[in-house]
Parts: structure tokens; sequence; C-alpha cells
């Protein structure tokens, strides 16, 4: 299992939930699994094109998808995938 | 300039730190930062930095004290709704630390004034609320080269780090663009606990007086997240991005401009409400 923890503005989604556990072999298996999971994930995360939306930041065990392979970055058991997001409150 | 026998005693227990001392409490009096915001970070941030005897502070904020502030933004009292907010926190300010020079700029932060202003100041924070001041905050201080800490806070997590301008992963590094109005809520749109306001305040504070005093490891290329209900701090490793389009290497931001927040179509708010 996958470790994906969800920021606060997504959280209404997961019903509160700040971590869920999924089975998935990539960032995208995942995202796509959250979405089936928790419908409108998908739509908050990526854009049109299906690319990471670009204030939106994911890390696997807090390395940015960015200097690996993107949504095609490779998970394993026991990885802990974050999404952060920019927040303006203040 | 020796200290008075005043503030020998007021400062004492910052002096009596090795790491700060007689020679380190005179650099936060010689320190000029630019507070921006004079809300739920800017709180804090403002008087921790008026008790530290921190030379000279503007305070830039358009708004007046309103009522709802009164749950987070302690630097304002219940008589001082309907005042001008930076009014109402230089008061404050004056009546902790006389010492301290205050400057207030009753204006919002803009393109055309951002610039002049921050040329006065040694170090910027970031109180502010909303995305384009964020924004606008970042590409400012990377082009006047004046160190900024950031902050943001929302529901009951936070989020702060340090930007080295041109040294260290600035805002746009991590965040290119600003989220379409709508994506991500507000405070005002989705709450806030006022008490964590006060923590990433202040722990914005503390790293402006670490970078003042060159002691300790500065918060840049990280990201410290506070996630409040499970009473958690993360920190996240940042990078510095060749793609950044205000530091990178091959820049579309050359000059500063006043971010724009496009509208989106798509409401998540609205779009939750639907779900329930």
């Amino acid at each position: 299992m996958i470790k994906v923890r969800i920021p606060t503005p997504l959280r209404r989604l997961t019903g509160g939930k700040g971590e869920v556990d999924l089975e998935g072999t990539s960032i995208a298996a995942l995202i796509n699994t959250l979405d089936i999971e928790f419908p409108g994930m998908k739509e908050r995360l990526c854009d049109e094109e299906g690319a990471v939306r670009r204030f939106v930041n994911i890390y696997v065990n807090e390395e940015d998808i960015r200097f690996h392979q993107g949504l095609e970055t490779p998970v394993t058991e026991g990885d802990e995938v974050s999404i952060i997001p920019a927040i303006a409150g203040g | 300039m020796a200290f008075t026998e005043e503030q020998l005693v007021r400062y004492s227990r910052h002096i009596i730190l090795s790491e700060v001392g007689g020679k380190g409490q005179k650099k936060i009096g010689k320190a000029r930062v630019l507070v921006i915001g004079a809300g739920g970070l800017g709180s804090p941030i403002a008087l921790y930095l008026a008790a530290a005897g921190i030379g000279k502070m503007g305070i830039i904020d358009a708004d007046t004290v309103d009522l709802t502030n009164l749950q987070r933004q302690i630097v304002h009292h219940t008589k001082d709704v309907g005042r001008p907010k930076v009014d109402s926190a230089a008061e404050k300010i004056k009546d902790l630390n006389p010492d301290v020079e205050v400057v207030t700029y009753q204006k919002y932060l803009d393109a055309e004034n951002a610039l002049e202003i921050y040329a006065d100041y040694d170090y910027v924070i970031d109180g502010t609320d909303n995305f384009p001041a964020k924004f606008l905050i970042n590409d400012a201080a990377f082009f006047s080269k004046k160190p900024l800490i950031h902050g943001g806070i929302l529901r009951f997590d936070g989020q702060l780090f340090t930007i080295i301008p041109g040294e260290s992963a600035c805002y746009r590094c991590i965040f290119p663009e600003l989220p379409p109005q709508g994506i991500v809520p507000s405070c005002q749109e989705a709450g806030v606990l006022g008490a964590l306001a006060g923590l990433i305040g202040t722990l914005q504070a503390t790293e402006v007086i670490k970078l003042i005093l060159g002691i300790g490891n500065p918060l840049t290329n990280r990201i410290l997240t506070y996630h409040g209900l499970e009473t958690l701090f993360r920190e996240i490793k940042i990078k510095k991005s060749p793609d950044c389009p205000l530091c990178g290497s091959n820049p579309s931001i050359t000059e500063l401009t006043m971010p724009v927040q496009e509208v989106c179509d798509f409401n998540p708010l609205e779009a939750e409400k639907k779900d329930q």
C-alpha cells in the first residue's frame, strides 16, 4: 500500500480524511485510483490535458516528482506521497 | 551606539543568549523589516519583532479592522474596529516598544509601489491573505534581492519557507502560476483556527530574526508544513527550478507586473456542495 496525504483544500472530498492508503505503481495510477474512490480528485489535481496543475506539487517521499519522471514516477510498497497546494490565507 | 540601561534590561534575555549577545541585539536594532499585511500572520510577526527591538518596521495594509478579524488578529483590539489596521498595529507596537521606528502604509502593495517601498527595508515578511499579493511579494523580492519569509494558513494547516532571491527556491519555483480564482478556498470561505495564525506568524518572525543574526540554518529549500489536527510538522525538500518563470535560466517574467488571477468556471466549493 502507498500512503497518500491529502491536503486541507481537498479533504472535503475524502470526508475529512488526511491520509488514504492506495494500491498503485505510479503517480498517474494513484491519481486514477484516488479519483475512483473520491470522485472529483483528478480534475482538481490535473488539467484538461492530464498534466499536474501548475499550482499543485506532488512529492514521493518528500522528493518533487517534477525532478523525477513526473506522473510516470514509480511508487512502491511503503512509499509516501504528499500533495502540496499553494495556500493563500493570512 | 551603546545601549541605554533600560535597553540592557529590556533585551537582557536576548543578550544572555550566546548566539545573540550584545552584538546580535545591535544587529536586531539596526534591521529594517517590511511586514506586508497586518492581519492573522502580520499580528504576531509585528508584535514579536517589536518586542525583539527591531530597528525599523514597515507595515502595509489598506484595510480597516473588522469584527471578524479579532478572532485571530491579535494586534487589533475590540476598540479598534473601524480603524485603519496600520494605525491600530502601529499604536500597539509603540506601546510595546518605543525603540521601534514604525512606518505605516495604508495602501495595497502593487507593481507600481512595491520596489520603492522594498528599497527602504532589508527583509520582507509575507502576511497577506491572497494569491495575487503572495506572487507579487515574491516577484518584488526577486527584483529587489530582498530575503522573504513566505507564510500561508488555511483551516488547521499552515506552511512557510524562506526565500533568498537568486540563491534558494522561490515561490514561483514551487508554484509557477497562480491558481485560478475559486480553486483554493480562502480563510473567509473555508475558515481558519485563530491560534494557527499565531503559530505560523511566530515561526516567520523567528526565521527573520535568525537571518538578521546570521545564526542557525535558514528555512530555505524546504517547506515546513504544520498540520494542526494531527499536531504534526512536516518538511518537504524543494529546489530552485531551472524552469522557474522568475528566477530560472530562461525567465518569462522580466519586470514587475501585478499577477492576474484567472477566473475559473470550476468552483470546488460549489462542486462539493453538489457532491454532498
